[in-house]
């Protein structure tokens, strides 16, 4: 019978500065999960949020991109406060028998597919990467994809790689091979052109897409993607669930339940 | 077999969604209904818009669930957009509003009549949102009676009122809801309110520090409550707090149910929980050659 679901906090072991945005936080706590899945990051008696590990086993880590209240106060923690943590949830990447793949992040969307890499070369899976962000200060993970794929950047301001977006680069890809599986996460116009081309190139693809989260187990109702819970049934969709989405790239429901063109 | 009617509703099984779980937006009430329900509730809707109380809305311990949402919805403006078309539904649905006095529900009431809502239901009882409810002092006989007064006036839907298992005159709450022109009750709200613990930063979980207990932990407070109104008021009643199955389903048709909710048993078993339920309940009363839900109601007190 049912089993207990709620935020259990934790001493922050160590927290790293990726970038002048990022900050990952280590903690001493045990989650096994599939990449693709999420946990809610939980600021004791100030907020919850949703997070992708970047970390996951003996210990885990969240890596979060200051944008506003939350991450902000997220930000002005020191190793030894707490953060709760519950979860996984959602469904995740599937990678089952594929051989080669391209995985394709946009800015933070970094931290969604950052486990996906590592678990597919684990099973020898040839990675191409697509990394899209402002400018070479924010390119995450380097050494990390490096070990395990072959990382292609593009900054808006080719400061690091090609001057361009995600699907300049990706386009390229995409005539030169063929891929098993095209993975992606990113802001949702980058993730509605990536669509676009995928389907152009007839190349199977999966999205981690956000809506707005706040139970995160399938009760409230505010993150629905067309007849879809993101929390629940996603976040990962297929390039044909998308495709047939009327809300995909269009709507979402703010915190209140409003519908808002995104 | 299961096809029922409730203050005129025609349901094809006894199984409503319960308020606030899913239906914020017509999306996941399409969700329900392909789940199987007879019938969807709406979200509560508020005049403002509300964003609710921060995260965590919601804790699920072993026997149920806490929840402290604080009636978040977009307002009476977007929902009369959101819900100004129902033609793809095919179960009727029940328009549910909150406010903080008689004149605010009588107003919302008015705006509601001219969607196309085949009941309107009136939560006086939610035990965790500041203004609204019992923290604004609707739990009473006289607020009730001054609530349902001021909305009858306004609707000619069923117009049903939702009262809070947590208060001991729970009968006198529903005979005031009857006198002043309810056509059903539905017990009831969640239980409480509650409170869990993080012991490692010693903060309740819960933003709101306190919230409603749902689920099976509920249930049997839930079950007395129905058999003791089934003696007090003649209007039918919702049944509703924690139903899992088709056996707790019968058992609140049993006590003095019409109709039955169905909330947070989506959390353990998602929306399909409805097909779930009818499927159990059709085979228990071929099993024990009854012929319809109907005659399963109030058997408990022969
Ligand atoms: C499944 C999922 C996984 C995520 N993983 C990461 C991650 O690994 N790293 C990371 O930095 N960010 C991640 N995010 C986004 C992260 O939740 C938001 O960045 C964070 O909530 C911002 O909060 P804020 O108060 O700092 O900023 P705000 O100013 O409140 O919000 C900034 C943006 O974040 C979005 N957002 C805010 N609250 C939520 C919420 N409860 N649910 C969904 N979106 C929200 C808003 O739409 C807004 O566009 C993820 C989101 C989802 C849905
Ligand atoms: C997350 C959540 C939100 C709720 N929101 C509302 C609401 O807006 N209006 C309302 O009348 N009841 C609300 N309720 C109460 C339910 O409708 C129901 O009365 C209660 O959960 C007991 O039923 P259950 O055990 O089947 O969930 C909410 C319950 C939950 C769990
Ligand atoms: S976040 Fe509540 S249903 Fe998905």
């Amino acid at each position: 019978m049912p089993t207990s679901d709620y935020p259990v906090s934790y001493p922050i072991k160590k927290i790293v500065s990726e970038t002048p945005s990022i900050k990952t936080f280590y903690l001493d706590s045990e989650i096994s999960s599939s990449p693709g899945q999420f946990v809610m990051v939980w600021i004791p008696g100030f907020d919850e949020k949703p997070f992708a590990l970047t970390k996951n086993g003996k210990e885990i880590a969240i890596t979060a991109k200051k944008r506003g209240a939350f991450t902000e106060k997220l930000f002005s923690l020191k190793e030894g406060s707490l953060l709760g943590i519950r979860g996984p949830y959602g469904k995740g990447f599937e990678f089952k028998g594929a051989k080669k793949a391209c995985i394709v992040a946009g800015g933070i969307g970094m931290a969604a597919v950052i486990l996906l890499a590592e678990e597919m070369a684990k099973k020898k899976i040839k990675i191409d990467f697509v990394q899209a962000c402002r400018c070479k200060e924010e390119v995450l993970f380097e050494k990390r994809i490096g070990k395990i794929a072959k990382l292609h950047v593009a900054t808006d301001d080719g400061s690091c790689g090609v001057k361009g977006n995600a699907c300049t680069v990706l386009e390229k890809l995409l005539k030169e091979k063929k891929f098993d599986c095209v993975y992606c996460c990113g802001p949702e116009p980058m993730m509605v052109s990536v669509l676009a081309l995928c389907n152009k190139f007839k190349a199977p693809a999966q999205f981690a897409v956000e809506r707005y989260m706040k139970c995160a187990h399938g009760i409230c109702g505010n993150c629905s993607l067309d007849e879809h819970l993101c929390c629940k049934d996603g976040p990962v969709f297929a390039r044909e669930q998308l495709g047939k989405s009327k809300e995909f790239g269009k709507t979402h429901y703010e915190k209140s339940g409003k519908k808002t063109v995104i | 077999m299961l096809e029922t009617s409730f203050c005129g509703l025609k349901m094809q099984n006894p199984l409503i969604l319960a308020s606030g779980v899913l239906g914020v937006n017509k999306n996941n009430l399409l969700r329900a209904e392909h789940g199987g329900a007879g019938a969807l509730t709406i979200k509560s809707i508020s005049l403002e818009p509300r964003e609710g109380h921060k995260n965590p809305i919601t804790a699920v311990f072993e026997c149920g669930m806490l929840n402290a949402v604080g009636y978040s919805n977009p307002g009476l403006k977007e929902a009369m957009k959101e819900f100004a078309d129902l033609s793809e539904f095919s179960v009727p649905i029940i328009g549910s509003i909150t406010a903080g006095n008689a004149e605010e529900f009588a107003s919302l009431a008015k705006e509601f009549e001219k969607l196309s809502f085949s009941a309107l239901e009136l939560p006086l009882s939610c035990p965790h949102t500041p203004g609204f409810g019992l923290l604004a002092g609707q739990g009473t006989p006289e607020a009730t009676k001054a609530i349902t007064e001021a909305v009858r006036k306004e609707t000619r839907k069923p117009l049903i009122v939702k009262i809070s298992p947590s208060i001991p005159n729970i009968a006198e709450i529903a005979i005031a809801a009857e006198k002043a022109g309810a056509d059903a009750i539905n017990c009831g709200n969640t239980l409480g309110p509650g409170m869990i613990i993080d012991i490692n930063s010693g903060k309740p979980v819960l933003h709101f520090k306190v919230g409603g207990v749902s689920g099976p932990a509920i249930r049997p407070i839930i079950v007395r409550c129905v058999f003791d109104l089934y003696q007090s008021v003649k209007i039918p009643i919702i049944g509703l707090g924690g139903v899992m199955n088709g056996r707790d389903a019968i058992e609140m048709l049993q006590a003095g149910a019409s109709a039955v909710g169905v909330g947070t048993a989506i959390h353990y078993d998602g929306p399909e929980v409805f097909g779930k339920i009818s499927k159990e309940m059709e085979a228990w009363i071929k099993a024990h050659k009854y012929k319809s839900v109907q005659e399963l109601v109030g058997i408990a007190h022969k």
